[in-house]
């Protein structure tokens, strides 16, 4: 098996989820220079509500094909995120529109809390396993293998950006919101209303996340209330990677992060084997004899990766790299 | 009070903090009419701008037909037939030129209308039709100037306020944006003109108001302004 084709195609997969995620937070900033830490918090309670509809329509016994059964989560997780976006915006950061910009921070902070926490009210601390509703067939692709799902998900994604792009660039109320972003008192005067504009932001971001928690829970099998940490996180990573507020950014940010973390993954038990290096192949001569190995880091320090490059941006490139002048805003 | 005022601002007040910027002033615009507002930087002149757009929180009762504008959100002013040009131009530096004239006319669900508008523009302004598809950020002061100006027209406005569209151009560029500012209030639209350079604006406008430390001071035609000493002294240089 080819490693690294192999890596790159889970890269790309995992890649193109933080994109979509990176998304969310990217769009809300770019308006209102909000980091919405509880984005991750919406797209785990899509996952959530999605496996939930997916296993009662299973435990229905209804003799729905797979694919239907899938299209039913979806359509329920979007708009439930979509209304919890809304309401963040609404209830939680509208009435701080003007306050210091520490305090809407904080409160972000909170609501990812008060979700998380909602979260394990409603479907409790064990993980939920996705229900076997399909076999997942796999494709050999030059000597890697790529699945089902992770076809499924790239291409979700792809389509998700592409509409994103034509409805930012293309349509009316698109060209309001780049044109928010660069001075909402201004766009104000052309007779844009402020308030619709950052709702909306909110709004599309989270059902985009809503798409990527059920790809993500897909993917991996599981969902947990948990989950929208570490996964929103990377994708805030994502988004500083490409440079917050920039859109396409997010996009190239995801998919690179997506791939320094499978790249990672896949080669750093190779790096970090003690017995390559003579220094300790003398000193562990014995384990190295015995296992063949002694494996410093293994594939489980992959999470590593994200925020390592999170603070590599931070200290060479803050901007990010299709950013531009971060120091202008106050 | 003026009983044909477009626009009338009675005891206009604005303050950052505990300082007053505009001191409680009153000045009205008929319909029709250039005026403009001259005095020296930090007179007072783009803080009594941003109240009359709603952009800041002020004090005052603000005129505008039948509405009081001092009761309706900044976003609601453009569908109301005002428009500013901000100072410092306020384009969308990142947007192309075209869709910051589409911004223009945001409101506006008259396609065919809009069509016709931007063609209009575009012969006015030709500079900008060969910049149509470039970022708008890409263009010279002097270029961004009338594109401001031009996106505000795009709204159809009775009454455009322009703060200090001077600023910052070369002598031949400012004659060239006054030339189109003289061709735009020629077309109907009533203008409100805030300039530090008070000849050229003088030289511009029927009536001025003369504005010094949030106060307005003097308030007569533009041709008696020209000729009073005060005026003369503190603001011609002469
Ligand atoms: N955002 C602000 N915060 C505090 N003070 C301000 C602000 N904007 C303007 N000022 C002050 O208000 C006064 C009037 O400013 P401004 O309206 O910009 O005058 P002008 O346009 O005539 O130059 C100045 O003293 C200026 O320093
Ligand atoms: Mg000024």
């Amino acid at each position: 098996m080819d490693i690294f084709l192999q890596q790159i195609i889970n890269g790309l997969t995992t890649g193109s989820v933080y994109a979509i995620v990176a998304l969310g937070y990217t769009m809300v900033y770019g308006v209102i220079q909000l980091i919405n830490f509880a984005h991750g918090e919406v797209v785990m309670i899509g996952a959530m509500v999605a496996f939930t509809v997916i296993t009662a329509l299973v435990g229905a016994g209804l003799p729905l094909p797979p694919i239907v059964l899938v299209f039913a989560g979806v359509l329920t997780a979007v708009p439930v995120c979509m209304a919890i976006g809304y309401l963040l915006e609404r209830v939680a950061y509208r009435p701080l529109r003007h306050a210091p910009r520490l305090a809407p921070l904080i409160t972000a902070i909170g609501m990812s809390i008060i979700l998380q926490h909602l979260a394990l009210l409603i479907w409790g601390r064990d993980p939920r396993a996705f229900p076997q509703i399909m076999e997942v067939t796999s494709f050999n692709l030059g000597g890697a293998a790529i699945s089902s799902v992770q076809i499924v998900i790239i291409l979700l994604s792809v389509v998700m950006m592409g509409v994103l792009t034509w409805f930012v660039y293309r349509t009316r109320f698109g060209i309001a919101i780049r044109a928010s972003a660069e001075d909402v008192r201004v766009a104000a005067l052309m007779g844009v209303d402020a308030n619709r504009v950052i709702a909306a932001t909110f709004i599309i971001g989270a059902a985009m996340g809503a798409v990527a928690g059920v790809m993500y829970g897909t993917y991996y099998g599981i969902a947990h209330y948990t989950m929208g940490f570490t996964l929103g996180l990377k994708a805030f990573s994502a988004a500083v990677l490409g440079g917050i507020g920039n859109l396409a950014g997010a996009m190239l940010g995801g998919i690179l992060l997506g791939l320094v973390e499978a790249l990672g993954a896949g080669y750093i038990g190779d790096l970090t084997d003690l017995c390559q290096w003579p220094v300790f192949g003398g000193l562990l001569a014995e384990r190295c004899e015995a296992d063949g190995h002694v494996i410093l880091l293994g594939s489980n320090y992959q999470d590593v990766f994200a925020f390592l490059v999170l603070i590599l941006v931070l200290v060479f490139r803050p901007s990010g790299l299709l950013g531009e002048r971060v120091a202008e805003r106050a | 009070m003026l009983a044909t005022a477009l626009l009338e601002a009675l005891n206009l007040e604005v303050h950052y903090g505990g300082i007053a910027a505009v001191k409680g002033i009153s000045f009205a615009v008929e319909e029709g009419e250039l005026v403009c507002l001259i005095g020296a930087n930090g007179a007072g002149k783009t803080s009594t701008l941003k109240a009359l757009a709603r952009m800041i929180p002020a004090q005052g009762e603000i005129h505008y037909r039948n509405a009081r504008l001092d009761r309706l959100p900044s976003h609601d002013l453009i569908r109301h037939g005002l428009a500013l040009v901000p100072e410092g131009r306020g384009i969308f530096a990142r947007l192309t030129v075209t869709e910051n004239l589409a911004m223009g006319a945001y409101h506006r669900n008259d396609k065919a209308e809009i069509a016709l508008d931007l063609q209009h523009i575009y012969e006015m302004l030709p500079r900008l039709k060969e910049r149509a598809a470039q970022v708008a950020g890409t263009l010279s002061g002097g270029e961004q100037q009338m594109l401001a100006i031009g996106r505000a027209l795009m709204g159809r406005p009775q009454l455009l306020l322009l703060d200090e569209p001077s600023m910052g151009l070369a002598p031949l560029m400012v004659e060239k944006v006054f030339e189109v500012i003289r061709t735009v209030a020629a077309q109907g639209v009533t203008i409100f003109l805030v300039e530090q350079n008070a000849r050229l604006a003088l030289q511009t406008c029927s009536r001025g108001y003369v504005m010094e430390s949030g106060l307005i001071t003097l308030a007569d035609s533009a041709a008696n302004l020209l000729a009073d000493p005060r005026v003369r002294t503190a603001y011609l240089g002469e």
